[in-house]
């Protein structure tokens, strides 16, 4: 620890100009009462008069917002929920056994290792990049500004943002966008066969039909729980084709509802329209494809190449892909990541303004030594500017974790109600025990301790980093 | 709780997450606010009317925001507009009691505060931190309200408060266009409802959306269904945990409820994707710009909500069934309210609490819809259309009237985001396979609960 030896000299320092005045003063002391020995004690009294006279103040205050909750808090966690009962150490074994508690401690410490490194690394690779770019200080200021907004505001934001319908969550906008070129949505996504039985499987896998038909055949497949608006505007009344030739296997493909649920199903009545670009597919005995067909406006399809005895059809599982429905970002899996997501957008942006400010205090020449002697860019990052910025990094990372440690605000806005408790963290916790519907402010109180003596390492190193940095 | 046929009871708490800007408005106000006791005219005169409290200033809190706070702010100015009395309103968000709590705590409550459940009356007034209103509010009681909401505001024997708001809670809202399309008319039994929705899901359209990133709307539903399966004294029982949420009874009910809830056909999204819709998504999921389902069940203020939010008109592009009986039901009623309460004793707020006890009070807010009046003296012909007066009539023609069930909780297990009742509830969405241990562990919760 390189700080450890300076602050040791700092606190001699401190010390020291105290020492000759003490001895100076015993001194004359010693040797009986003079006028200048009197004189100077007055002096001294004085001094440590006007001292008090302007430390009151701050004094006080730390005693009022600083010293007395703590140490209420620190009393008020030994009694029970009203307060009344003092219970030792119970509101502890309560915070330790309690399953929303514990999985507070426990999403606390996923986001203390990893928010506070995420937004460090990439407040380290935009500090580099802007370095390099002709724009850099207007880059920076864009990745500044969630700074200025709070983090309840960004809480909303990014309850959008995360919305599970593409059509309204940016996230699963921009993925679906990707998805969709891959896996294009089916034409009649959510589809099911009308007659059940009929048809077996389901539009994951595609629907076969339970019966082996021996060609020539004709097959009428009937689906309903289309939504109307998917059914295509030129679809012609489903229509039977003509019987097909030998070794083939006709049929149709049709919506089995009419209006009003007024059609019996399983037969085509006179307004239900054919589907038009259903895959259909003939499988013989061991399951291979040996014919397919797309259907037309009228639901119309003839499968050739069924020469060899009785075939199975199958509607492709093509045709009933729903679009991506994107990701649930606010389910009880990914929420605490995308929490955490949000709480970079923040952040990253402080990284990146203290790093690059510690960057241009790098001393150029070692950056160009290092890139004479032959070193490629990562290289430079890697063994000269992240060694040379280390003692800025651990300060970024440090702050973070102070800030993280008592995360509050986008954990209650950001989850829903349903997810809440799956994302929940020590200080959420802490307000809802106290002051949710279970009033707990014994438990709320344990949890503050905690919270607090959580916090204190991280106060401590950076309180010594501050003093070895005054040296 | 009694059976009380006539009035209606009320509404609750859906309110944006947004809301939660109103707690910490809420603990400035109570910070600055009070101090104006003693400063005003006193005596009590009929309906809050007479007096004249020029110069004084009352803070009053309630969880309504947006549209329905605006409605109860022209209640409040109707109030100013009588006594020369100043009313400042905060929004509490969703948890009154998160909010009241410190407030109470460090001494400064809002004058009148309107308290989303019964089991919070019942809790500040055994803490000491209402005043008692008999002699304020009593006789109004007695005189225009059926003794059920006396007995709802009572502890101990002690009048607390006055209900101002009250809600059915047994109304099932439609798009007739979509019942229409698949063949279906407004169940009455619930075999007619899987079967309604069956054909609804075969027109192509999600027969049901449910709100389940609220907790709450998940627990009407479970309690609407236990009222119609296990009857009234069982209602009472497990409203009082007489008898454990391990019931049978309980088991049955969700089971019962599976039947809809638990086939991912019917519900908008699926399971997963209900528990992240929010109250007014889910009514803006059948009468929005994009609807994409068919039927909503939620209490009478959908009604508001959907006028405000939506495109469709009540009457033709929206309308409700009462809550299909179950087993041969008769026809039974679960609802909620708003009891106005005192939490500080000054002329001024007796004066507003006195007018929020009289029908002048309800009809301002009636005149402007999504709200029912439990004051029999409220004059049926300011409900501005046919279905709210429908939905307000229904509570008088109901065999059963019972109070929401987790309104009588207390409030760790009936009424707190993401933990209790609302979290087992939607637990159970997510995975119905288990009603057993979803029983079990709303049983633990409640013994929790204390």
């Amino acid at each position: 620890m390189p700080g450890r030896p300076p602050a040791a000299e700092g606190r001699g320092e401190v010390a020291a100009p105290a020492r000759p005045g003490v001895g100076a003063g015993a001194d004359p002391e010693g040797a009986g009462p003079t006028a200048e020995a009197r004189a100077r004690r007055q002096g001294r009294r004085r001094q440590v008069t006007v001292a008090a006279v302007f430390l009151a103040p701050a004094v006080v205050l730390l005693a009022v917002w600083v010293a007395w909750p703590v140490v209420f808090t620190v009393w008020r966690s030994f009694y029970d929920a009203g307060g009344g009962d003092f219970v030792g150490l119970e509101k502890y074994r309560q915070m330790l056994e309690g399953d929303a508690t514990r999985r507070a401690i426990a999403n606390n410490a996923v986001w203390v290792v990893v928010a506070p490194t995420l937004a460090t690394g990439i407040g380290l690779v935009f500090a580099v990049l802007t370095e390099r770019i002709r724009f850099g200080t207007a880059f920076k200021v864009v990745v500044f500004m969630p700074m200025a907004i709070s983090f309840l505001a960004a809480g909303v934001i990014f309850r959008f943002v995360y919305e599970g319908d593409p059509d309204r969550g940016l996230a699963n906008a921009l993925l679906s966008g990707v998805v969709e070129v891959f896996e294009p949505p089916g034409p009649y996504p959510g589809a099911r066969p009308s007659v059940p039985g009929a048809l077996t499987g389901d539009g994951d896998s595609g629907f076969v039909t339970a019966e082996a038909y021996r060609p020539p055949a004709t097959v009428r497949l009937g689906l309903v729980a289309i939504a109307p608006d998917l059914v295509p505007a030129d679809a012609e009344p489903a229509a039977v084709p003509p019987p097909p030739p030998p070794g083939a296997v006709g049929g149709t493909v049709w919506l089995d509802f009419t209006r009003g649920a007024a059609g019996e199903r399983g037969a085509i009545d006179p307004t239900e329209v054919g589907l038009a670009g259903v895959r259909v597919e003939a499988l013989d005995a061991t399951g291979d494809v040996v014919g397919a067909d797309t259907t037309d406006e009228a639901g119309r399809f003839v499968v050739s190449g069924a020469d060899d005895g009785p075939v199975r059809l199958r509607l492709a599982a093509s045709t009933f892909r729903p679009p991506w429905g994107g990701f649930t970002w606010l389910g009880p899996s990914l929420v605490t990541p995308a929490v955490i997501g949000s709480f970079l957008w923040i952040w990253a942006g402080f990284a990146m303004v203290v790093i690059a400010a510690g960057l241009s205090a790098i001393p150029r020449e070692t950056l160009e030594a290092a890139r004479v002697d032959g070193a490629n860019e990562w290289q430079v990052l890697r063994r000269v500017t992240v060694p040379l910025l280390w003692p800025v990094l651990l300060v970024v990372a440090v702050t973070l974790v102070i800030n993280v440690l008592k995360i509050f605000d986008l954990v209650l806005v950001v989850p829903p109600g349903s997810v809440q408790d799956d994302a929940t963290v020590v200080a959420l916790e802490m307000w809802r025990v106290s002051f949710g519907g279970a009033r707990d402010q014994g438990l709320g109180s344990a949890l503050g301790v905690l919270l607090f003596v959580l916090v204190i390492p991280a106060m401590a190193f950076n309180i010594r980093r501050f003093r070895s940095e005054q040296q | 709780m009694a059976t009380a046929p006539p009035p209606p009871p009320n509404r609750r708490r859906w309110r944006p997450r947004l809301a939660v800007l109103g707690l910490a408005l809420a603990l400035v106000a109570g910070a600055c606010g009070g101090g104006d006791d003693g400063d005003a005219a006193s005596s009590t005169s009929p309906g809050g009317g007479a007096v004249d409290l020029t110069g004084v200033t009352l803070d009053v809190s309630a969880v309504w925001s947006g549209e329905e706070q605006a409605s109860f702010e022209a209640v409040l100015a109707a109030f100013e507009e009588r006594t020369g009395a100043t009313v400042r309103y905060t929004s509490t968000g969703d948890d009154i009691a998160a909010v009241l709590g410190p407030a109470i705590d460090a001494g400064s409550p809002p004058d009148v505060a309107m308290l989303p459940q019964p089991g919070l009356l019942r809790d500040l007034a055994a803490a000491g931190s209402l005043v008692a209103v008999e002699d304020v509010v009593g006789a109004l009681v007695d005189e225009d309200y059926a003794p059920v909401w006396r007995e709802l505001a009572t502890v101990d024997g002690t009048l607390y408060g006055v209900w101002f708001k009250a809600a059915n809670k047994s109304t099932v809202w439609y798009d007739p266009a979509a019942l229409e399309t698949a063949g279906v008319t407004p169940p009455e039994t619930w075999e007619d409802f899987q079967a309604a929705a069956q054909a609804i899901a075969d027109s192509g359209t999600v027969p049901l959306s449910v709100a389940g990133a609220d907790g709450w709307t998940l627990t009407d539903w479970f309690e609407n269904v236990y009222l119609r399966t296990a009857g009234t004294d069982r209602y009472d029982a497990l409203s009082a945990h007489e008898i454990p949420w391990t019931d049978e009874s309980v088991v049955g009910a969700l089971t019962t409820l599976a039947e809809l809830l638990g086939n991912p056909d019917f519900v908008a999204g699926g399971p997963q994707g209900a528990l992240q819709v929010e109250f007014p998504e889910s009514v803006a999921q059948v009468f929005g710009d994009a609807a994409s389902a068919a039927i909503v069940f939620e209490g009478d203020f959908v009604a508001g909500v959907i006028e405000s939010d939506t495109p469709a008109t009540l009457g033709t592009g929206a309308d409700f069934f009462a809550f299909p009986s179950v087993g041969g039901s008769g026809p039974a009623v679960v609802g909620a309210g708003d009891v106005a309460v005192l939490l500080r004793d000054s002329p001024g707020g007796r004066a507003l609490l006195e007018f929020l006890a009289s029908p002048e009070a309800a009809e301002v807010w009636a005149g402007r819809g999504g709200f029912a009046s439990p004051n029999q003296a409220v004059d049926a012909s300011v409900y501005p259309d046919d279905i709210t007066r429908r939905s307000a009539q229904a509570l008088t023609s109901a065999e059963t009237f019972r109070f929401d069930m987790s309104d009588l909780q207390p409030a760790a297990f009936g009424a707190t985001v993401g933990s209790g009742e609302w979290k087992i509830l939607q637990d159970w969405l997510a995975d119905p396979s288990d009603p057993g241990a979803t029983a079990a562990a709303l049983e633990s919760a409640r013994q929790a609960a204390g």
